[in-house]
């Protein structure tokens, strides 16, 4: 074991859905990410935990591309994302190529980001009808199905703005889901909520984890890493400082670091709450 | 109940705040409205009878027509399209394209409409009679070549399209593409970059997620200041002389007046089509701009107005 990254799960003996050896971000010279190794398999769900400015978001936003990355590489489904490896000549792939990838992969932002020109409904439709071309009726009747699932079938012709945080955030995920993803991103999806309404949003990915759906989702919602997740990889300064099953990172951590971080946490009146600077430095 | 110092205070019943000096600009104002209603009636050379009459002659309809209202929403029309065009060129990655559309919107918007108009008309009339269009240097090349052809494809003469509307088209639309620019980057800048991040998660181009996701909601700020342009532009076809064009509202309404020596009907008929065709425009635009603020705003924003803009605050 001694001998893997840290950030690589040694449980599974299959291909890992998602590979990143070694990625390397920096912004205006900064280094963010300092080699991140990381492995997640085919239904299995991640927890990202760290401090704000640790460089989980942006981790997380470089696997489906909104971040390039520096160095390193990643791999979704065996395919190398963003580039076109030529005997082992990288070749930048085109615009329609990396849309093509990002089809795959399902995410969900701490804003929600919904298109508040468009009803709930259109919401969860325009990716399959614009971008796969699927026709209209059967998707129509497919995305009033997400909504069912998500709880809200009342609200599939609300405009986002009529929608609480919480609906919002639920109408986003069945918006990710409706392009019918191998993996989904969650990026801190409860931390723009209020705190009554961050339950029915957990309970939703509560759900779709007990479907087995593979997750990678940045929080720090302590609680349902525990219950949900079957690794929590902890990140602290741009590299993964440790990662394993939740109850012994969580319960017992090894590295100083995540001790410190554990240990604010719990120190808050609402441990879950992210802080204000939390909230800023995500950009 | 009555209201003594124990009770629990009830509704309020209190004296409105006095504002006198409404009233004195009231006054003042209604002052100045009769002495000019006064001059209209006592004035015989404003001559509103007339100046009905000219605002019916069928070549002031027809200048309102053919010239006044078909150069704006042409020219509209054209400055819309290249000016979305620009300010997509210009938001772009690709160095060329941006300087482009930099050195179009600085050399459109320094020149004036009436010289540019008076140039298209004239000038370009001086300096080429006929457009051709083949290779380039073709009549060089053919002639290097020996060739009898001068490897042209399509000819215009431009001398035959000079003194017509189309001239004033294309003169006032590259000139308002300019300021198009500018107005459609402004749109398309107010677009929270989340947008175009889920638009780009979900899997559509750059060219989709512009098309389907940032432009309608840019056009919530465009519209409006399009508006604008749109009523700067009816008033703008009195331009059209540089050109020179006749068939157009305020020349004819102006030669009215001339010809029968009562210079002010003619104005005045100018003024009220130009107020009229303005007003219209207006209630258009109100339209406009409720549809493209469909999702925005307090109509539909009751439930929850925290959220009632999605991304004004806050990170990520």
């Amino acid at each position: 074991m001694s001998s893997l990254p840290t950030g690589v799960s040694t449980r599974h003996t299959g291909e890992p859905l998602v590979r990143a050896l070694n990625v390397i971000k920096a912004f205006h010279g900064a280094e963010v990410l300092k080699g991140i190794d990381f492995d997640v398999h085919p239904g299995e769900v991640v927890c990202l935990l760290g401090p704000s400015g640790s460089g989980k978001t942006t981790f997380l936003r470089c696997i489906n591309q909104l971040e390039k990355i520096d160095g390193g590489r990643i791999w979704v489904d065996g395919d190398l994302m963003g580039y076109d490896d030529r005997g082992g000549t990288l070749h930048q792939l085109s615009d329609k190529a990396i849309a093509a990838q990002r089809c795959e992969i399902g995410m969900v932002f701490q804003r929600f980001n919904l298109f508040p020109h468009m009803t709930a409904l259109a919401n969860v439709m325009e990716a399959p009808v614009r971008v796969r071309g699927e026709k209209k009726s059967d998707v129509r009747v497919r995305a009033l199905g997400l909504l069912e699932r998500v709880g809200l079938s009342d609200k599939a012709d609300s405009y986002p703005a009529q929608l609480s945080g919480g609906e919002q955030q639920r109408v986003a995920i069945s918006r990710a889901l409706a392009m019918s993803p191998k993996l989904m991103l969650f990026d801190e999806p409860t931390s723009a909520l209020d705190p009554e309404l961050v339950g029915d949003v957990l309970a939703v990915m509560r759900e779709l984890a007990a479907q087995g759906m593979t997750m990678i989702v940045v929080t720090h919602e302590m609680s349902f890493a525990r219950e949900v997740a079957d690794r929590v990889v902890f990140m602290d300064g741009g590299v993964v400082v440790e990662s394993g099953h939740p109850k012994d990172v969580i319960d017992n951590p090894q590295h100083e670091r995540t001790k410190l971080f554990l240990k604010r946490m719990r120190s808050h009146d609402d441990p879950d709450r992210p802080t204000v600077q939390d909230a800023r430095s995500q950009g | 109940m009555s209201t003594g110092p124990t009770d629990r205070p009830g509704a309020i019943d209190a004296r409105p705040l006095r504002h006198p000096w409404r009233w004195v600009a009231v006054a003042l104002i209604a002052v100045l409205v009769a002495m000019l209603i006064s001059s209209f009636v006592t004035n015989p050379r404003w001559d509103f009878p007339f100046a009905f009459q000219i605002m019916q002659q069928r070549p002031v309809i027809e200048g309102l027509w053919k010239g006044t209202i078909f150069g704006t929403v042409s020219a509209m029309l054209l400055g819309i399209v290249v000016g979305l065009a620009l300010s997509v060129m210009r938001l772009s990655d690709n160095p060329v394209l941006r300087g482009v559309a930099f050195v179009y919107t600085w050399f459109f918007r320094a020149i004036p409409r009436y010289v540019l108009l008076a140039l298209l008309g004239i000038g370009v009339g001086f300096l080429y009679n006929e457009f051709r269009i083949g290779l380039p240097f073709g009549q060089q090349i053919s002639h290097l070549l020996g060739l009898k052809s001068d490897l042209t494809f399509f000819g215009l003469n431009w001398n035959a399209l000079s003194s017509t509307i189309w001239v004033g088209v294309i003169g006032l639309g590259l000139s308002e593409a300019a300021y198009m620019a500018e107005i459609a980057r402004a749109g398309i800048l107010s677009v929270d970059p989340g947008q175009r991040e889920a638009a780009q998660a979900l899997g559509m181009s750059s060219g989709k997620s512009m098309r389907r996701i940032v432009l309608p909601q840019a056009m919530r700020v465009i519209v409006p200041p399009t508006g604008n342009e749109t009523i700067a532009m009816v008033k703008d076809t009195s331009l059209l002389i540089a050109i020179p064009v006749i068939t157009e509202l305020y020349y004819q309404a102006y030669q009215f007046g001339q010809r029968s020596f009562k210079i002010m009907p003619g104005f005045v008929a100018a003024t009220l089509w130009y107020l009229i065709v303005c007003s219209i425009l207006m209630v258009g635009q109100y339209y406009l701009e409720r549809y493209y603020g469909r999702g925005f705003g307090r109509t539909t924003a009751r439930k929850n107005k925290r959220f009632a803009r999605p991304g004004g605050a806050g990170g990520a």
